[in-house]
């Protein structure tokens, strides 16, 4: 099947006191229709501004799309009228952010805020829009959905709010969905009834769903691809099972290594990722991973690797990738088997 | 020190209690009315919950957002004195502690916060931060500057980090300075309030680590709050699952997450999702219902009656005692 939405070497720069910084610095990923996609990797390695360029929602200044292409279904969005992207949003690809409080307006009732884009968008009538909105909320499991088309978001729970998102999100039937950390905010047991539920209604509707989070156990269970991120590139990608069964980048490796995980027997000291983060205002021309890197070689210092297919649609962007295949990387194996 | 009140108990394995709560409430007013102001309601964010942590201990608390793990933090660390029970430290009830003794023990019990980014003032250095405790309690007279570098090598940073701001450091970092803060006035006990949540995996291992080494080194005890429970898992030696303001179950850290024994643990065991595909395909997803009730209107009985899938009638009307359903594991169900 041919992607529904492909992003090519896309890069996004924010001005800042420090000087440029490359936020999304070359990444591509693409998305099929019907699959759950992952953006995982460390706070600000760029997974949420990756998606606000998708959308063209990058605040300028200080920030800029500076280079690459946002194709959905072949045509590129960034070339597109602010009146034509205006449709895109919505219609064609919805969209759940992170703070799931900004996103919702305080001081309008929930059902205004679903049928505006109906009426607005879609043309419907207000009775239509109203119908339409009862049904969205009931798609979502909200009991009571007539009744609570009236109140506030402040009437609604934090699970219930992000109900009302996905609701909202899916409104105008999109065939793309970005969900931003949509489940970080929320308690366990809320956020595996809410990843339930957005991973049924994608099923049901063909729906492409594109998953950020930092959260590596989300991802073992509904992602069927993940595309890890560090320093705003992609640096390996691959099934979800292979990137989890077989990692081929250190960074990859080292998070796996240094989760806890209720399934393995306890050791000691966690394995930790020594260092901390790059500066992305100053990055070198090296790997940006290779300070932090336990398998860095000379090379690694002077030039930056490219995500290359390291082993049959599994992409890495280390030297060496192939080789890491070698170190005992899956302690699963043992335990589960 | 009041010798009336003191008196130091030990657990099951004989070793001292260092910290042993009874009985403890913490009920909130919820008022209205702009002029007189009319109590209408009780948030009942901690209704009696007993517990102890040995000296060297680890006491995990683990349950969902605003089940009152915070409260009763707080309660521990007297920012808020209690409505009802006792908190015995060292044998001697901090409910009943006030001024210049209240000032010492402060000293001794420390905390560590959720957000390395808030909870640093933003205009003072990091040595300043740390140096901050030493002042108040008047401690390392003369040797300030030293006590600093010692303190900033202790929790991995480097000395001459001292003048350096907040937002020159990464988040583990700010949290290894929200550390040093705790330790500088070298206490024995110390409450993690979600002191690894907000970091990234990558970091939070590091932070972890520090955490238990620190523990080994200095003979700390902790009550660890968090609510990743694999993270808890991690290190904590006793866990306790609160829900809506109970402590619902109380084991040592195996017995809690190979057998646990209330449906409410399963069902937060349940709801984690474990970092393997292929593990998780085999996996079961047992998805409860509902949310968290509000504590302003808990349900009856049992408060986790209307999400148990086990519930009956009974459970709708009795409240469940904590008790020692095996040695050393309590659980609070009609159905265990
Ligand atoms: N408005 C802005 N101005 C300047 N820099 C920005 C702005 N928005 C984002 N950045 C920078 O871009 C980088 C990538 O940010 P982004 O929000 O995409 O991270 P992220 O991967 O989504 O992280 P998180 O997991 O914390 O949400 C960060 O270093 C951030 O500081
Ligand atoms: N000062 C206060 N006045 C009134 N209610 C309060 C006060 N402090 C806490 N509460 C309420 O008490 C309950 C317990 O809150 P608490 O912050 O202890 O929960 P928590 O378990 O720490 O949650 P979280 O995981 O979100 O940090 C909540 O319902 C909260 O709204
Ligand atoms: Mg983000
Ligand atoms: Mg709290």
């Amino acid at each position: 099947m041919s992607a529904l939405l492909e992003i090519q070497d896309l890069q996004t720069h924010f001005q800042s006191d420090m000087g440029t910084v490359k936020a999304v610095d070359g990444v591509s990923y693409d998305v099929e229709a019907g699959e759950t996609l992952a953006v995982v990797g460390e706070s600000g390695c760029g997974k949420s501004v990756t998606a606000l360029s998708v959308m063209r929602l990058i605040p300028n200044p200080p920030g800029r799309i500076v280079g690459g292409q946002v194709l959905y279904k072949g045509r590129d969005l960034l070339t597109l009228s602010n009146d034509e992207m205006r449709k895109v949003r919505g219609q064609e690809i919805g969209m759940i952010f992170q703070e799931p409080m900004t996103s919702l307006n305080p001081v309008l009732s929930i059902g205004k805020q679903l049928m505006e884009p109906l009426t607005e968008e879609m043309g419907m009538t207000k009775q239509q829009a109203r119908e339409r909105a009862i049904e969205l909320l009931a798609s979502v499991e909200i009991p009571d959905p007539a009744r609570r088309l009236n109140q506030y978001p402040h009437h609604f729970s934090g699970g219930m709010r992000q109900r009302v998102m996905i609701a909202m999100a899916l409104s105008c039937d999109p065939s793309v969905l970005i969900a931003d950390e949509p489940t970080t905010a929320l308690d366990v047991t809320v956020q595996a009834q809410i990843l339930e539920l957005m991973k049924q209604l994608t099923k049901q509707r063909g729906v492409a769903l594109v998953i950020i989070t930092h959260n590596l156990g989300v991802v073992a269970r509904y992602a069927d691809r993940v595309n890890v991120m560090y320093a705003g590139r992609v640096v390996e990608r691959s099934s979800a099972r292979a990137v989890y069964g077989d990692p081929r980048h250190p960074y990859t490796l080292g998070l796996m290594r240094s989760v806890p995980r209720l399934d393995h027997p306890i050791t000691e000291d966690l394995e930790q990722i020594d260092g901390q983060p790059p500066n992305l205002a100053a990055l070198g021309q090296g790997c940006a991973f290779q300070e932090r890197c336990r398998f860095a070689i000379d090379k690694c210092a002077e030039e930056r690797p490219e995500l290359i297919e390291a082993l049959p649609d599994h992409y890495s962007a280390c030297f060496v990738a192939t080789e890491l295949g070698t170190t005992p990387t899956n302690q699963s194996q043992a335990s589960t088997s | 020190m009041t010798s009336s009140s003191s008196e130091v108990t030990t657990n099951a394995n004989g070793q001292e209690n260092l910290l042993e709560v009874r009985d403890l409430q913490m009920h909130f007013p919820v008022t209205s009315g702009l002029v007189f102001q009319k109590t209408v309601g009780l948030v009942k964010a901690v209704d009696g919950v007993s517990f102890s942590i040995a000296k060297g201990e680890t006491l995990g608390l683990v349950g969902e957002s605003g089940c009152g793990k915070t409260t009763l933090g707080h309660c521990v660390l007297r920012f808020n004195k209690p409505t009802a029970g006792q908190i015995h430290y060292k044998g001697e009830d901090l409910t009943k502690a006030s001024g210049r003794r209240l000032r010492e023990l402060r000293k001794d019990i420390q905390m560590i916060f959720q957000d390395p980014y808030s909870s640093l003032n933003p205009r003072m250095t990091a040595g300043q931060i740390i140096g901050e405790p030493l002042t108040i309690h008047g401690l390392a007279k003369g040797r300030t500057d030293e006590r600093i570098a010692e303190i900033l090598t202790l929790v991995g940073l480097s000395p001459e980090m001292a003048s350096r701001y907040p937002h020159e450091f990464s988040g583990g970092q700010r949290q290894r300075i929200g550390i040093g803060r705790a330790l500088a006035v070298d206490p024995s006990f110390i409450v993690c309030d979600e002191a690894v949540s907000a970091l990234d995996v990558s970091i939070q291992a590091q932070i972890i680590n520090l955490l238990k080494d620190l523990q080994r080194k200095l003979e700390l005890t902790y009550l660890f709050i968090a609510h990743d429970l694999a993270v808890v898992r991690h290190v904590a030696d006793r866990i306790a699952v609160m829900y809506l303001g109970h402590i619902v179950e109380l084991a040592p850290r195996d017995p809690i997450y190979d057998e646990p024994l209330h449906p409410y643990t399963k069902a937060l065991l349940a709801a984690v999702p474990v970092p393997d595909p292929e593990v998780e395909m085999k996996r079961e997803h047992v998805i409860i219902k509902g949310e968290v009730p509000s504590p302003l209107n808990p349900p009856s009985g049992c408060v986790f009656h209307p999400r148990c899938p086990i519930a009956d009638e009974k459970c709708t009307q009795t409240i469940p005692e904590l008790r020692e359903v095996r040695p050393g594991h309590w659980a609070a169900c009609l159905k265990v």
